[in-house]
């Protein structure tokens, strides 16, 4: 087979599917290169399938809102698939009045960049989610916000991009980007060498060495996050939660189970073997964290754990963005724990760059070059 | 593995088989027919089986169903189920309720 294609991609996450379907679907060749042996093994699959609005970076809530408004929606129809999303709002819960302030203070940041969001009292707040404890005193609502799959939505692009004819190679761990002529042209790995006239570099936290190999350093940092999965329970409630505390946050799943993440506060110290490894210490955390808001599932059976790494950005927002000095090169990495509810989005904006085409949303704020010195 | 890297690789068409209506992960329902066609879809690894059907992903946590499902794939791709790595196993080893994880006295 050949190892030629208009473009590569570097990561089979939900953001290089993403971005290799709309390719393929614009009639481009695309290659995907996965270092792991399984598509999708990084964060695409280890995260809180939050497809939220509220609590964004007023940088990010363009590509949000965007995603929610026009892709989300049809998203299953699309890719022949259920990845099931809900669109059901996000409630973030308080207590306290220290909480209040916290979520007021959000609330605002977030209704000046034109989302629909607003702050409830406890009461209201149980009328839409009435398993919720009455110490819960008000909470911020923003009924746009939901969650999906981010297991199935990953393989559904992946999934549909392979239908498409789009090549996906992997246990293919890229070790060079090679520049030809000035230009980024060749993707090594140890056992081939692959040559596309454009490539995309999506490998979560391992695009920065990548990067650094051509001078182009992303300041980012793995983070751990750890979530827990119960037993199926009766259909119950669908909107997705956080807290104030941030004592935990997830979602009732369309299989029935809860899917409830938190942390300990040791995540930057805990032992590891190179792998993300759950900590003894940290799901009996979070079902404190879930039994303070939710006392009526103390009962539920936890069944699994899981973690995985995020990859963090100096200033908690992704790089998206062509780079300069190495035309032909695009960078998609450091989406910082937040990046399954704006894939698709980011997917779609991703075959624009590849294909030269005027982007649908404006992606300065997501330069490479942004990071400056504090004076 | 060499043989399961290329996810463009010709499996030829899926047949339906007698036995496809069989159950073989209890917990979650999953039948063998559904997991051959998974394979078809692209699923090669029994990671991504099971996060594409749920196989294993029940009450036992995939201790009934690991290696009835790994023989399917691996016939179904053609090769051996040594060739196929488990999916990883999760704490807790059995279900826990809440009250009874979250205690730390």
């Amino acid at each position: 087979m050949k190892n030629n294609a208009d473009i590569i991609i570097i990561g089979s996450g939900v953001i290089g599917n993403a971005a290799a379907y709309y390719l393929a679907k614009k009639g481009c060749s695309v290659i995907v290169l996965e270092k792991s042996e399984s598509i999708g093994n990084g964060g695409s699959s280890r995260n809180g399938g939050g497809v939220r609005q509220s609590g964004r970076d007023k940088r990010e809530l363009p590509l949000a809102m965007y995603g929610i408004k026009n892709i989300w929606p049809t998203l299953s129809e699309e890719l022949d698939m259920d990845v099931e999303y809900y669109q059901q709002g996000n409630l973030r819960l308080g207590k306290t009045e220290a909480h209040l302030d916290i979520l007021s203070g959000l609330t605002k940041d977030a209704a000046a960049g034109g989302l629909e969001v607003r702050m409830i009292g406890g009461e209201e707040a149980r009328a839409i989610c009435p398993y919720l404890s009455q110490e819960v005193t008000g909470a911020s609502w923003c009924p746009t916000d939901g969650h999906a799959n981010p297991m199935l939505t990953t393989l559904a692009y992946y999934r549909k991009a392979r239908q498409l004819g789009v090549r996906f190679i992997t246990g293919e761990g890229v070790q060079e980007i090679r520049k030809i002529r000035g230009k980024a042209r060749q993707v090594v790995t140890q056992n081939a060498a692959y040559e596309g006239a454009t490539i995309i570099l999506a490998a979560g936290y391992e695009s920065r060495e990548l990067a650094s190999q051509l001078g182009i350093d992303i300041p980012m940092t793995q983070a751990l996050l750890e979530v827990l999965v119960t037993e199926a329970q009766p259909p119950m409630f669908y909107q997705m939660l956080g807290t104030a505390a941030a004592d935990f946050y997830g979602h009732q799943s369309t299989h029935g189970s809860f899917v409830f993440g938190g942390s300990s506060g040791f995540e930057g110290v805990n032992r590891d073997n190179g792998t993300p490894t759950t900590a003894s210490i940290t799901a009996s955390c979070i079902c404190r964290g879930i039994m303070k808001y939710f006392p009526m599932l103390e009962d539920v059976k936890i069944v699994r754990t899981w973690a995985g790494w995020m990859d963090v950005c100096a200033d908690m927002v992704p790089v998206i963005s062509p780079v300069e000095e190495v035309p032909g090169l695009i960078i998609a990495a450091a989406f910082s724990g937040h990046g399954f509810g704006i894939a698709p989005m980011v997917g779609l904006l991703l075959s624009e760059l590849a294909t030269a085409e005027t982007t649908t949303l404006d992606l300065c704020a997501f330069r490479y070059d942004r990071f400056k010195a504090k004076i | 593995m060499q043989n399961n890297k290329d996810r463009s690789r010709n499996l030829g068409d899926y047949l339906p088989a007698a036995d496809d209506a069989m159950i073989i992960c209890r917990c979650e329902e999953i039948t063998k027919g559904e997991i051959r066609k998974a394979v078809h879809d692209g699923m090669f690894t029994l990671t991504e089986i099971r996060r594409y059907l749920r196989t294993g992903m029940g009450l036992c946590q995939g201790q009934t169903c690991g290696r009835l499902i790994k023989g399917i794939v691996a016939r179904e791709l053609g090769v051996s189920p040594l060739d196929l790595e488990p999916a990883v196993s999760r704490a807790p080893m059995r279900p826990l309720e809440m009250k009874v994880l979250g205690n730390e006295k």
